[in-house]
Parts: structure tokens; C-alpha cells; sequence
């Protein structure tokens, strides 16, 4: 059984100018240790999928899927509270801007404190323990003195590593990381690539990282979905996808990285996109 | 042409004076320091660093938007010093700058025809029929519509926005171009297009480019002198082929390192590490 498992999604928005549809028809699986890639460009549909199976979008959102499952668990008939329970415990997310992500009023130390106060049995002096162990596990040097910070005394990069102890802080079983890198430099990408995936072999879940960017999908991924205006274009394992991609779309996207140039010009997606029908 | 040399810096510092609070004393901020360097006409000058390596700082002086605390500018043969001469108009029309963020860096309540025209109205006594045509002469040269004129910036795309950017920079024909990462904040296929565009303009025109970046695909792309800053100071400065082949020193070994690889013999070699 894969851990996540969702079938034909659809999401409308309702706009002034009647529905529309931001995702058609995907389908994703995700097992327990592997690394699942969603690439695409922005208004391709990526975030959205994953912010639907948290239950992020606004009620102006139609979700409409065949299928939804969670280790089995039926998402879409989850009650509220019950949905609460998964969520932030069994799934957790991470997002593009660490700083915006992380509330500036209360010190990291607290706001881990709190995801530990609200899914675990931890009270007191346990939950201080665990958060100096989640701390020192993401490499954040001096954990104990940097559990009285405030967001805004760390760097982009230590946010970004505080966002990644709360998301692990209740050991889930799948972790969303919507473009956890693109606000980073790119020494710090490298940083916080290599400890997702040390993480993610470490504990065995499974992870699925939101991007626009090849190199990072090249670096982390096992299997790779590619999408396009909210429709899914290919899906592959990464080797396969960056020796032979299938769909004109993605041969696109790969002549379009400026390492793969050759010549003057590089090749634009719309130099495909008559050629390919897309 | 007798020196074909466009940019030539020569010893710049920036300093930025922190001010002290009741218990804490002021003290100064070194941005950009001691750094020298010549672009030859028409050519491309990649400066790679991280956040807060003093890149940006650099932009600000080249383009008159700050002072520098010493050390001299000089573009096509101007000594640029602004804190002692101040601004001429001779001086705005050598040098203008394209931002990161196509988003921010344009005026919300103002049309794209009026954005272009700007620079004409504030630096040449041009009459407004004429401002019109350049305008939309250049709307077509950087690929967008004469019908684009009238419109207001949160009607394009980012990519869109980009080019009025780029087409606002060159309404004065300058000579040199200051592009801060002009397309980080772009999707791959626009940001393949916008690069394009670069290289056309600078065939076309002759332009001298100054491009700021961190992303090494791009520099590598484009470049034809690469300079490596780290904490203000210049560690790398050669041309593209001797920076990215024979990297001396230990930041931009470590950035090469750090650079994600996207071919497959690379994601062979992860899989197979990853399997023992």
C-alpha cells in the first residue's frame, strides 16, 4: 500500500470571471522512503495538489478527487478534528520563505515547543529536552542558547533549518517541502538539501519536494512528476527523465538550462511548444 | 577606438556607519572593500557572491545610486564621484540598471508608455511626439506589442515585466548595463527567453553588461569575465573559462561544489551512493 495515494484530483477557484481550474485530472503515490520530485513551472498546479491533501486552500477551492488516501485513511471524509490529528503529526510541510513562515512575536524554542505540546504526550522539561534534540539534529550550532532566539536574530538559513525541526518534530511519515530552497543561497541549498535527505533515509519517510528548479530535483529526487498548466506531462524515475524524456514539454524544460546550452541561443519552451502540441 | 576599456574601478570602498543605541556603540561596516577591475567594451562581467557579500553594494555605486566612500569610477571615460560633483545628465545616460524584482521595481499607477518614457522626460528636452515613437519603438525591440503602451504593469507577466524593465534601462542608449539578478526571480523557459533578449540587445547595441548573479549556470552561460566576491573583497577574478576550470580559491571551490548537477552521470553516481 503506498503511504500516499490520490487519484483524478481536480481544484477549481471560483473567480469573478466564473471557475477556474488549476489542477485536471492528476494523480499521485508516494511510498514510505522514497523521494518524490513535483516540477513545473509557477501556475502549473504544484503547490496547489500538496496544499489540497493538507487541507490549506481557502473555501473558494473546489477538491474533487476519485481518490485520497492517507495509509488508507480516506482524507476527504475526515472530520476536522480527526483531519487535525494527521496533519502536522503524520504529514508535515515546509515552505518557500523560512522567515515569513515562522511567527517574529514568540522564540523558535516556543513555536517548536507548541507542535510538541499539541501531538505528543511531552510536557514540561521533556518538551525543552526534545526541542534542544531537534535543534542539534537539523545542525543548528548551540542549540541551547539558540532556543531564547527570535526568528529575526538567525539567518534565512537557520530559519529554514528551524522550519525543518518542526515539520520532523513529530517524526511523520510524509514530509511536503513546497521550494524549501529557493529563497537560499546556494552554498545553503546545498546545506539544507543534504540534511532533508539524511533525514529522509534516516527515519524512512517519505518526501516530496515542490520545484521549479532541475538541478535540485537532479540532486534529491527517485521519481519525478513534471506539470504544466495544471496537468501532469510526465512522470519517470529521475535517471530516466534527465537521459530520456519523453514528453516535449520536459526535453524543453532540460534544453532550456543554461548548462545544457548549446550554441548562441538557448531553445525557449515556447520553440517547443508548437512542435510538441502542448 | 583608441581604449576600448568602458568600466574601469579602481580601489572602491563602501562603508556604512551602524549608529549606536543607549548601550551600544556605533560602529562601521565595511561593504565593499578595495575592489578593482576593468570591462572592456561590449562585454559581460559576471559578479558571483552570496547574500550580503557586498554585490549589490557594488550595483548601487556603478549605477550613482550611492556614493562610494573612496576609490574611483570611471564609465566611458567619466570620472564618476557623486558625492563631490553630484549627478549630470551626461552622467545618467552612460549607465542604467535593470532590478531583480520585475514586481516591485515597477510603479503600480503608472503605464507601461509612461514607465518608458521617463528617462526621456527627466534627461533630453525630447517633445512628447518623439518620446512616443522611441517608446514604442522599443517595446518592439525588447518583443512586446505596440498595444502594451497603454497598459498597467499588474496586467504582465513576470517575465513581461522583465522586458519593460530591460526597456526602460535602455531608452537612453546607454553604454553600460547593470543587471541584478535580472532573472532569479523567473521561471526556467522565461528566464531562457529574457537571456536571449540580453544577448540580442547586446549584439545590437553594442552593451556593456554588468551581470550580478548567484546562479553559476547562468554565469557560465553569459559571462566573458567572471569575478568572485566574498565578504566585500574580490577572491576570484579571471575569464569565464580560467574561474570555472582552475577555481584558486576556497569559496569558489566551495560554490562550485554546491551547485546542483543536472546531468546524468551525476544522478548515476547519488543513486549508486545512495544504494551502498
Amino acid at each position: 500500500m503506498s503511504l500516499l495515494e490520490i487519484r483524478n484530483l481536480r481544484i477549481e477557484f471560483d473567480t469573478a470571471k466564473g471557475p477556474f481550474r488549476a489542477l485536471d485530472g492528476v494523480d499521485y503515490t508516494v511510498d514510505a522512503g522514497e523521494v518524490l520530485a513535483i516540477v513545473g513551472e509557477s501556475g502549473s498546479g504544484k503547490s496547489v495538489a500538496m496544499l489540497a491533501t493538507m487541507g490549506l486552500l481557502p473555501d473558494s477551492a473546489t477538491i474533487t478527487a476519485d481518490k485520497m488516501d492517507f495509509e488508507g485513511k480516506d482524507l476527504r471524509t475526515l472530520s476536522t478534528r480527526a483531519r487535525r490529528k494527521v496533519i502536522g503529526k503524520d504529514i508535515s510541510m515546509i515552505f518557500q520563505e523560512p522567515i515569513a513562515s515562522l511567527n517574529p512575536c514568540f522564540t523558535v524554542g516556543f513555536q517548536l515547543g507548541e507542535t510538541l505540546k499539541t501531538h505528543t504526550s511531552l510536557r514540561g522539561r521533556q518538551v525543552k529536552d526534545r526541542v534542544i534534540e531537534l535543534l542539534t539534529s537539523v545542525g543548528i550550532p548551540d542549540p541551547e542558547g539558540r532556543i531564547d532566539a527570535f526568528p529575526h536574530q538567525m539567518s534565512g538559513g537557520q530559519c529554514q533549518r528551524v522550519m525543518i525541526a518542526m515539520a520532523i518534530a513529530c517524526a511523520p511519515k510524509l514530509l511536503i517541502a513546497d521550494e524549501p530552497t529557493t529563497a537560499l543561497d546556494v552554498t545553503i541549498q546545498k546545506q539544507i538539501l543534504d540534511l532533508l535527505v539524511q533525514l529522509q533515509q534516516d527515519s524512512g519517510m517519505g518526501l516530496i519536494m515542490i520545484t521549479h528548479d532541475m538541478g535540485v530535483v537532479a540532486e534529491t529526487a527517485d521519481r519525478v512528476i513534471v506539470q504544466y498548466k495544471g496537468r501532469k506531462m510526465e512522470e519517470a524515475d529521475v535517471l530516466s527523465l534527465f537521459e530520456s524524456p519523453q514528453n516535449p514539454y520536459t526535453q524543453a524544460l532540460l534544453s532550456a538550462l543554461p548548462e545544457n546550452a548549446t550554441g548562441n541561443r538557448l531553445p525557449t519552451v515556447s520553440d517547443f511548444a508548437e512542435a510538441g502540441g502542448f | 577606438m583608441p581604449d576600448d576599456v568602458i568600466l574601469k574601478v579602481r580601489d572602491l570602498y563602501r562603508t556604512y556607519e551602524i549608529s549606536g543605541g543607549m548601550f551600544k556603540k556605533g560602529s562601521t561596516l565595511t561593504a565593499v572593500k578595495g575592489v578593482s577591475f576593468d570591462v572592456k567594451r561590449g562585454s559581460t562581467l559576471a559578479v558571483v557572491g552570496e547574500s550580503g557579500c557586498g554585490k549589490s553594494t557594488l550595483a548601487r555605486m556603478l549605477t550613482m545610486i550611492d556614493a562610494q566612500s573612496s576609490g574611483s569610477i570611471e564609465i566611458d571615460g567619466l570620472s564618476m564621484d557623486i558625492a563631490k560633483t553630484g549627478i549630470s545628465k551626461e552622467m545618467r545616460q552612460k549607465v542604467q540598471i535593470v532590478f531583480q524584482n520585475p514586481y516591485g521595481s515597477l510603479n503600480p499607477r503608472q503605464k507601461i508608455g509612461h514607465v518608458l518614457e521617463e528617462p526621456l522626460l527627466l534627461n533630453t528636452d525630447m517633445p512628447a511626439a518623439e518620446r512616443r515613437d522611441l517608446a514604442l519603438q522599443m517595446l518592439e525591440k525588447v518583443g512586446l506589442q505596440p498595444e502594451h503602451y497603454g497598459r498597467y504593469p499588474h496586467m504582465f507577466s513576470g517575465g513581461q515585466r522583465q522586458r519593460v524593465a530591460i526597456a526602460r534601462a535602455i531608452m537612453l542608449q546607454p553604454k553600460l548595463l547593470v543587471l541584478d539578478e535580472p532573472v532569479s526571480a523567473l521561471d526556467l523557459s522565461v528566464q531562457a527567453q529574457i537571456l536571449n533578449l540580453l544577448a540580442d540587445l547586446q549584439d545590437e547595441m553594442g552593451l556593456t553588461y554588468v551581470f550580478i548573479s548567484h546562479d553559476l549556470s547562468v554565469v557560465r552561460y553569459l559571462a566573458d569575465k567572471v569575478m568572485v566576491m566574498y565578504f566585500g573583497e574580490v577572491v576570484e577574478y579571471g575569464t569565464r573559462d580560467e574561474v570555472f576550470e582552475n577555481p584558486r580559491h576556497d569559496y569558489t571551490k566551495t560554490l562550485f561544489a554546491a551547485t546542483p548537477r543536472a546531468d546524468a552521470e551525476s544522478i548515476r553516481k547519488r543513486l549508486a551512493a545512495k544504494v551502498a
